[in-house]
């Protein structure tokens, strides 16, 4: 296929307007001859969770195909960062999945972690889990409230971004930066806890754990919200593999597959914790499974909390690789010398390929990274859950009513900066 | 006189120019629509969202269909894709209509400087108000908004005609 330019005008963006030839073979003959209708839902509308844009054709109100057409923000990040040194690059992955930035970092340092071969202290690696858990709350968060307002639950929105709040001030407290703090660094954190911090997280646990009943006691047994969901979007396990759907999506349709219990990373394999897994495979299993996971990981980080030792470093000491700390610049010339050169050119990485995945709170992130010698990479590449899970809607939507669609799509948790990056 | 005539239910006389009215009524309840792009859009969110409780200042009512909106806030990087889509949502708003352009990306293209995206909603479409940061934070948004209020507590019949420039906070 000929490479086509950016468009510039309205009629080159929606050109299957005019041209359903263009369509032969995406949607049913019947749509060619005018039997059943093209309606255009996006880019611009209020459930499809960001710039999504999809062409259902429906009988009636039935939904017969369902085509996604994506890439209404794609930002040229994989691009961008292989212009940025490895240090760099953090920044720009926080901007990828925007729900949850940290689970981006901690994938991106992993690779580059496993690239040049640095070691992560233990402290460190309790830190990350920490936060990494946090920001599954955050993320469960707010999917749980634009799920809900999607499907008319008002309440729900407000009462789980008032928690999501807190959360995001113990991010700023962190890293000075409610959403993108980048406080992952390859090596460890880019600072320790400041002080206060612990105090704050325990007693947020304790506060949070009875706002997941609170959400619960609104939907959960809610006849409207069981109406809307339940047998909705059905998705058998096999279907669910074979489309490569991960995370609560996947585990909505029964298949126990979790990578922080399958491939462990940063110590996840000394904490115990259940994966929860639903039955249906419908939008409301999913829901279910998410709103366990909250409470999972509320379980995680007060075990992380009583791991966490008091001392230690929280990033690798390697000088190669991390730049000293502040204090130690007025002492020693070597100090100096790893401040300016990693500051300026970066530390270098083979020239060899490596593919690390994670469990981010809406499925298997996976990062591929393609080292030169230098200090730039080659390529980097993100195999992103939302993308997947945006391509896996034909088969979920299939025979469901269009206000269907709008739970189907809320309840796989789409972000549209994950996925077309 | 004047308030023993408004206790017996008389409601007396206010005097004001025609100016102060129309744009009190602008400033007290601007709808804005209801649109997101990217990470700001979650920031926007927020504001909307119970801390920062944007119908404090009578916006709480956001409108899906742009022909209702007062209001266009690009909360986002702005993508080559996506450009014509948002010049056509700002060209289907009825006047008056108003647009904050929010974060870096909007305002510059950010920390990209990239083949894929625009480099400030401003080549797209005019804007009244630059709201910086990556993501602003709530309060800058509502400063924003209120650098808005007071752009427009500015404005005169007389000059609507006349281009706006653009103020940047």
């Amino acid at each position: 296929m000929a490479v086509q330019s950016a468009p510039e005008t309205m009629e080159q963006v929606f050109k299957w307007e005019g041209s359903l030839d263009d369509l032969k073979g995406l949607v049913s003959e019947r749509a060619i001859t005018g039997e059943t209708m093209l309606l255009n839902m996006g880019p611009h509308h209020p459930s499809t969770h960001g710039v999504l844009r999809v062409l259902l054709e429906l009988d009636g109100e039935e939904i017969v195909t369902c085509l996604p057409d994506v890439g209404f923000l794609h930002t040229g990040i994989e691009k961008t960062i292989e212009s940025k040194t490895y240090e760099k690059g953090v920044t720009l992955t926080d901007r990828m999945d925007y729900l949850a930035p940290m689970s981006n970092n901690m994938g991106y340092c992993l690779a580059v972690e496993k690239l040049v071969g640095l070691e992560v202290p233990y402290r460190a690696q309790i830190m990350r889990v920490i936060c990494l858990e946090l920001t599954r709350l955050n993320s469960h968060l707010v999917w749980l409230g634009t799920h809900a307002i999607d499907m008319g639950a008002m309440s729900v929105f407000l009462y789980a971004f008032r928690e999501r709040e807190m959360i995001l001030k113990m991010f700023e407290t962190l890293s000075g930066q409610r959403l993108m703090g980048s406080y992952m660094r390859p090596g460890g954190v880019w600072r320790d806890f400041p002080e206060g911090f612990l105090q704050t997280l325990e007693s947020f646990l304790e506060y949070f754990q009875p706002k997941i009943d609170d959400y619960e006691r609104l939907l959960t047994k809610n006849p409207l919200w069981i109406d809307r969901t339940q047998g909705i979007g059905v998705i058998e396990p096999e279907q669910a593999m074979a489309w490569g759907i991960s995370g609560p999506s996947l585990r909505g349709s029964g298949v126990n597959w979790d990578l922080r219990k399958t491939m462990p990373y940063s110590s996840y394999e000394q904490f115990d914790f259940n994966v929860p897994v639903g039955e249906h495979g419908d939008v409301y299993d999913r829901y279910l499974v998410r709103i366990l996971e909250m409470r999972e990981s509320v379980k995680i980080i007060q075990q992380a909390l009583k791991k966490l030792p008091a001392k230690g470093p929280f990033r690798s000491e390697n000088r190669k690789f991390v730049p000293p700390p502040r204090a130690e610049l007025g002492q020693s010339m070597e100090a100096v010398i790893h401040h300016f050169k990693l500051w300026t050119e970066g530390f270098s990485a083979p020239d060899e390929e490596v593919f690390v995945a994670i469990e981010s709170p809406r499925g298997e992130l996976g990062v591929y990274l393609h080292g030169t010698g230098g200090t730039k990479p080659r390529r980097i590449h993100f195999k992103t859950p939302s993308f997947v899970h945006i391509s896996s809607l034909p088969i979920m939507t299939q025979g469901h009513l269009i206000a269907d669609l709008v739970a189907i799509i809320g309840s796989v948790d789409v972000v549209l900066g994950d996925c077309d990056r | 006189m004047g308030v023993i005539s408004s206790k017996l239910g008389n409601l007396g006389v206010v005097t004001t120019t025609l100016d102060t009215a129309i744009n009190w009524g602008r400033n007290g309840a601007m709808w804005p629509l209801l649109f997101g792009l990217a990470c700001c859009a979650i920031e926007y969110m927020g504001t909307q969202a119970s801390n920062y409780d944007l119908s404090r200042f009578g916006m709480e009512l956001n409108r899906a269909s742009p022909r209702q909106a007062d209001l266009l806030i690009v909360s986002g990087r702005l993508t080559r894709k996506m450009a014509p889509v948002v010049r056509q949502l700002y060209d289907q708003m009825a006047d008056p209509k108003w647009v904050i352009s929010m974060g870096d990306c909007a305002s510059c293209g950010g920390v990209y400087n990239n083949y894929a995206l625009v480099q400030g909603v401003d080549e797209v479409i005019p804007v009244d108000v630059y709201v910086a940061g990556c993501p602003p934070r709530p309060e800058q948004l509502l400063h924003g908004i209120i650098t808005l209020h007071e752009k427009i507590k500015g404005d005169s019949i007389r000059h609507w005609a006349a281009p706006q420039e653009a103020i940047r906070v």
